[in-house]
């Protein structure tokens, strides 16, 4: 399988008047063709700011060091008019917010047809009449009315449905979907969800979804990413990492979620403190603070992702979590030369 | 239970455990340092201090006095032997303390108007805004056909009713300027009063005064004070306007604007008497307006 | 889960809450009610949670609102502690308020951004007990503050220095302060992250466990809804679709609404929720200024036929303490999780 975007040693950087924030810290991936990746963490994880640098998109006061390659071609530093024929075209970006991802005083099928006389050269009733098969493959009622109708007359779950049509007009080739159902009511999330999953069977496009939604991503994709601090935590096929975790983070996660289908104890498991702040990253791995397997390891060296079953990485310094205590390394440092993991008050 | 506290990092953490009380960092402090971080706003301050401090000791500074004529200099340029520094007027009196002389008016018009014009402002705009329907609809409709009133000619009745004096001057622009202070402090009211906190107070059972001292104002004060620090150098023109018509302060004592329209009327054969107030004025108006800015920015949220 | 007492706390009685919106031109215009919340009516008992579902805009927060009388419910009774609550005013409801507290959303939005830690936690003290001398408030908050997991050094801090977690702590502690009997909780963990959100869901329960607390746990998300409560109310257009037990509620829905709603959830398992067959509702939430005649949810139910559009379903009790709202209720037809 080819891959269509090569992100080597990513790294996005803020400058702000409190100093420099590291929101992205050289992540490494490819998307293959016809794939559909996920990318989850906390709000803060850096999943946002990592895809925005791929597509030259950051925020005046960020920069972005590393590679990142669409078909060999390299995104980073590209002139924003080379950029341009590549935006929308060969990849193509839905975003949470829909309102802002639509001009609002522009009628829907302007907007649509834009895109394409931009990108393909196709005019008038061609534009039109694809516009209005987009618009019935994402299922909007009454799509030939909707041309006429601007952005602000139709729901939040239609604009969402308007996004996704217009990213696929050009049949990209990868499609970045950030957050694209968290602003919706759970009924028309799962009318998207399952619009998402039958597009994914249609067209050939590879997709990037994000979010922070773990059950999302189990519905639609293939491969997962954990994100945190700006890192990738741990890599894997879904079900390698819904079903065998390897690194504490990804396992908090699941363990602290109610679910719908299991009655769990009364207390549920909660990841202690927060996450961790970009302006002060510590030395070492970036969960230390809340992992309850940190060891002196982990304070000094960070961990990188390393293989830990066939085909998922993990960027831990635990043998496994199985046996943690087992772990030769924990075993070896003294009591007092533990991290001070503060947890409870009342004991203090 | 599942509590948790490390706030930070694990150092500040250890610092805090040891249990002392840790001072926080009110937004007030932040926006102080912001403001003393900007070297324009600083200047300014600085620049405004000094004027006020010479307005202030005027008649330790200088050996004349404000109303003296000097028969022998009429209209003279700067002179270093006899201490006219700033040269005299066209009435052979001392140019320099009357510059200062006109500072204390024009600072203390701008300063004693505005703040009448914030208590009322505040005041009046907090509650209109604070229960807003009808009493806020009224309450408007009130600054409305206020402000549709010609200023000049509201002054102008009253010089003619109560004859000429300084405290007319503040009178009529204070009663002025509050209505604009007074639509700012309604319009931060009203969105202030849709923030969650202000419902929790209410449904804490505090009671209406307080909420509005204690909630409203503290959160609406901020732009008010950026826009106090842009209205007095308002103030001090519409006064200068005033006083170059006739209409504000009483000879002999002065004020910029009638300093300035002397000199203006001289602009030929003594430009001293124009260029030395004028440039007190702008320099005092440069000052109020980077203050202002620097307000801006420092309480921008934005920035934080 | 901390057992329930049989004493009644609460009685809403058939709620109305419409807010007046003005349409058409500003000469030719009219008020036409916006009916966010009308004719809820429900119990709730010492040391009980009830949760509340709905999608957004379906009135979840304007009915909390108007059980605490932040807003004037314009038809119906709320009945707390015996006392009717409705026909209260000024310092006799202030007075009711001290036993009734209220939870937010947004955390760092609900406090005051210019006051400390310690004095937002203590101003419900200031009101309810303003004779307490100041070294006795600030050592309750301090001990309060314990509690609820912040550190008791932290209270000359100001909120924007702590996180939406810690916030929600706060707010929390400023709910509690004053010992209330019920604590009325709005999304109070939508905004936060995951690994944030079981903390704040345990501290609640923690608290509730050991004061006795009656919640009103208002949520769109069902999975932690069916962790925290005891009781379940669906709603839909400001109406009440289905009340039961949360056992019943989850394991056998008889409303299609609420089954649609169960069956939409994804649910964070790749067999599950790539095998399953889920329940999609067409279209969206019709505008609460004209709801559709007869059943409010028939423009999107699969089961809708005529009757439900000219015959307003009455709750009814169709199992013991399972109410349901529907002409065609029944279970569903096929597994929903
Ligand atoms: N223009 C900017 N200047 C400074 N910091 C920024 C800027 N844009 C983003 N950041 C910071 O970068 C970090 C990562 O942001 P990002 O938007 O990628 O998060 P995310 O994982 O997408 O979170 P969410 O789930 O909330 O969308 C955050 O800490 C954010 O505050
Ligand atoms: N002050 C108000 N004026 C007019 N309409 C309102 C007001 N508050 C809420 N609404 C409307 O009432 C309905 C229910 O709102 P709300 O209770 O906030 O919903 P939820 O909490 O379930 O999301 C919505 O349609 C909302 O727009
Ligand atoms: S490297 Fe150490 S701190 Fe990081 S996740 Fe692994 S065990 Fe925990
Ligand atoms: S009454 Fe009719 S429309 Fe309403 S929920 Fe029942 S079947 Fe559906
Ligand atoms: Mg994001
Ligand atoms: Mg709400």
């Amino acid at each position: 399988m080819a891959a269509v975007l090569e992100v080597r040693d990513l790294q996005v950087r803020f400058a702000t008047p409190d100093g420099e924030v590291s929101a992205v810290n050289g992540v490494s991936f490819d998307v293959n063709e016809s794939e559909c990746v996920g990318i989850v963490g906390e709000s803060g994880s850096g999943k946002s700011q990592l895809f925005m640098a791929v597509m030259g998109l950051l925020a005046k006061n960020g920069r972005t060091l590393g590679s990142a390659k669409y078909r060999g071609t390299e995104l980073v530093g590209m002139p924003v008019d080379k950029l341009n024929k590549i935006r929308g075209d060969k990849i193509a970006m839905i975003f949470q917010d829909s309102m802002t991802g639509l001009t609002p005083h522009l009628r829907i099928g302007r907007q649509m047809t834009e895109v394409l006389e931009e990108h393909k050269g196709m005019g008038g009733a061609d534009a039109r009449a694809r516009a209005l098969d987009m618009l019935n493959l994402v299922r909007i009622p009454e799509a030939a009315r909707r041309l006429n109708q601007y952005p602000h007359e139709l729901s939040g779950g239609m604009r969402q449905r308007v996004m996704i049509a217009m990213a696929l007009l050009c049949e990209p080739e990868l499609l970045i979907a950030d957050e694209p159902t968290t602003a919706l009511d759970v009924t028309v999330q799962a009318q998207i969800l399952e619009l998402m999953a039958d597009l994914k069977r249609v067209t050939k496009a590879a997709v990037v979804l994000i979010t922070h939604d773990l059950g999302t991503v189990a519905g639609l994709c293939d491969k997962v990413q954990v994100m945190y601090g700006g890192r990738f935590m741990e890599t894997g096929d879904v079900r390698q990492i819904f079903y065998k975790p390897q690194h504490p983070y990804t396992k908090g996660l699941l363990s602290s979620m109610p679910r719908l289908t299991e009655d769990r104890r009364t207390t549920l498991y909660a990841i202690p403190g927060q996450p961790p702040n970009l302006q002060r990253l510590p030395a070492g791995c970036p969960f230390q603070e809340r992992c309850e397997f940190v060891h002196q390891r982990c304070v000094d060296e960070l961990p990188l992702l390393q293989e830990a079953r066939p085909g998922q990485f993990k960027a831990c310094h635990l043998e496994s979590l199985e046996h943690p205590v087992d772990d030769p390394t924990r075993a070896a440092i003294p009591a007092e030369a533990m991290p001070p993991v503060i947890r409870d008050v009342r004991t203090a | 239970m599942a509590t948790d506290i490390t706030g930070g990092t694990k150092r500040a953490a250890l610092i805090e455990k040891a249990g002392e009380e840790v001072q926080g960092r009110s937004l007030w402090q932040d926006a102080q340092r912001r403001l003393f971080a900007n070297k324009m706003a600083v200047a300014s301050m600085i620049v405004l201090g000094i004027i006020t401090l010479m307005a202030v000791f005027a008649d330790v500074i200088s050996p004349h006095a404000y109303d003296e004529v000097y028969w022998d200099y009429i209209g003279v340029g700067p002179q270093w032997e006899n201490n006219h520094w700033f040269g005299t007027d066209a009435n052979g009196r001392d140019l320099f303390i009357r510059t200062l002389y006109g500072a204390r008016v024009s600072l203390m018009v701008g300063i004693v108007t505005t703040l009448v014009a914030l208590i009322i402002g505040v005041t009046y705009g907090s509650i209109a805004g604070y229960f807003g329907g009808r009493v806020d609809s009224l309450m408007m409709r009130v600054v409305d056909v206020l402000y549709s009133m010609p200023l000049m000619f509201f002054i102008i009745i009253l010089v003619v009713v109560f004859g000429r004096h300084i405290v007319l001057v503040f009178i009529a622009i204070g009663c002025v300027e509050w209505l604009t202070m007074a639509r700012i402090v309604r319009g931060q009211t009203l969105s202030v009063k849709r923030k969650e906190y202000i419902e929790a107070a209410r449904a804490s059972g505090v009671s209406t005064p307080n909420i509005i001292r204690r909630h409203i104002i503290p959160n609406v004060i901020g732009p008010v004070i950026v826009f106090v620090t842009l209205m007095v150098p308002v103030v001090i023109l519409v006064e200068s306007f005033l006083s170059f018509l006739g209409l504000g302060v009483q000879e002999p004592m002065t004020s910029w604007g009638v300093l300035i329209s002397e000199g203006a009327a001289q602009m030929e054969n003594a430009p001293h008497m124009l260029i030395f107030p004028a440039v007190f004025l702008a320099v005092t108006l440069f000052c109020f307006n980077f203050i202002g800015d620097g307000l801006r920015d420092a309480l921008d949220p934005k920035d934080r | 889960m901390p057992p329930v007492e049989n004493a009644e706390l609460l009685r809403v009685q058939d709620l109305k809450v419409h807010f007046p919106i003005r349409t058409g031109g500003i000469v030719f215009g009219q008020y036409t009610p916006l009916k966010a919340v009308d004719g809820v009516s429900f119990s709730l008992k010492a040391g009980e949670t009830l949760g509340i579902v709905g999608e957004s805009g379906c009135g979840k927060s304007t009915l909390g609102r108007g059980i605490l009388q932040l807003i004037k419910p314009t038809d119906g009774k709320v009945v707390f502690l015996g006392n009717e609550m409705t026909s209260m005013a000024g310092e006799q409801l202030r007075a009711q308020r001290q036993h009734m507290q209220i939870v937010f959303q947004d955390p760092l939005a609900s406090l005051n951004p210019r006051m400390t830690v310690g004095d937002i936690i203590a101003e419900p003290l200031t009101v309810f007990f303003p004779k307490m001398s100041v070294a006795e408030r600030k050592a309750k908050v301090k001990a309060l503050m314990a509690k609820v997991g912040l550190l008791p050094q932290m209270i000359n801090r100001y909120p924007h220095e702590f996180s939406g977690g810690q916030c929600q702590r706060i707010g929390i502690a400023r709910a509690m302060i004053v010992d209330p009997k019920m604590v009325i909780c709005d999304e109070p963990v939508s905004a936060l992250d995951v690994s944030i959100q079981a903390q704040i869901v345990n501290l609640l329960m923690d608290l509730q466990q050991e004061f006795g607390l009656s919640l009103l746990f208002i949520s769109h998300d069902l999975s932690v809804v069916r962790h925290v409560s005891h009781r379940v109310m669906v709603l839909y257009l400001g109406k009440v679709m289905e009340i039961a037990s949360r056992d019943s509620i989850y394991a056998e829905p008889l409303h299609p609404y609420t089954q649609a709603l169960i069956s939409a959830v994804p649910i964070p398992d790749p067999d599950l929720e790539k095998n399953k067959q889920r329940i999609v509702l067409g279209g969206d939430l019709p505008s609460p200024m004209n709801p559709p005649s007869g059943c409010v949810f028939r423009t999107r139910c699969p089961r809708a036929t005529d009757i439900c559009a000219q015959v307003v379903p009455k709750l009814e009790e169709k199992a013991p303490g399972h109410q349901v709202a529907c002409h065609h209720w029944g279970p569903p037809a096929q597994a929903l999780v």
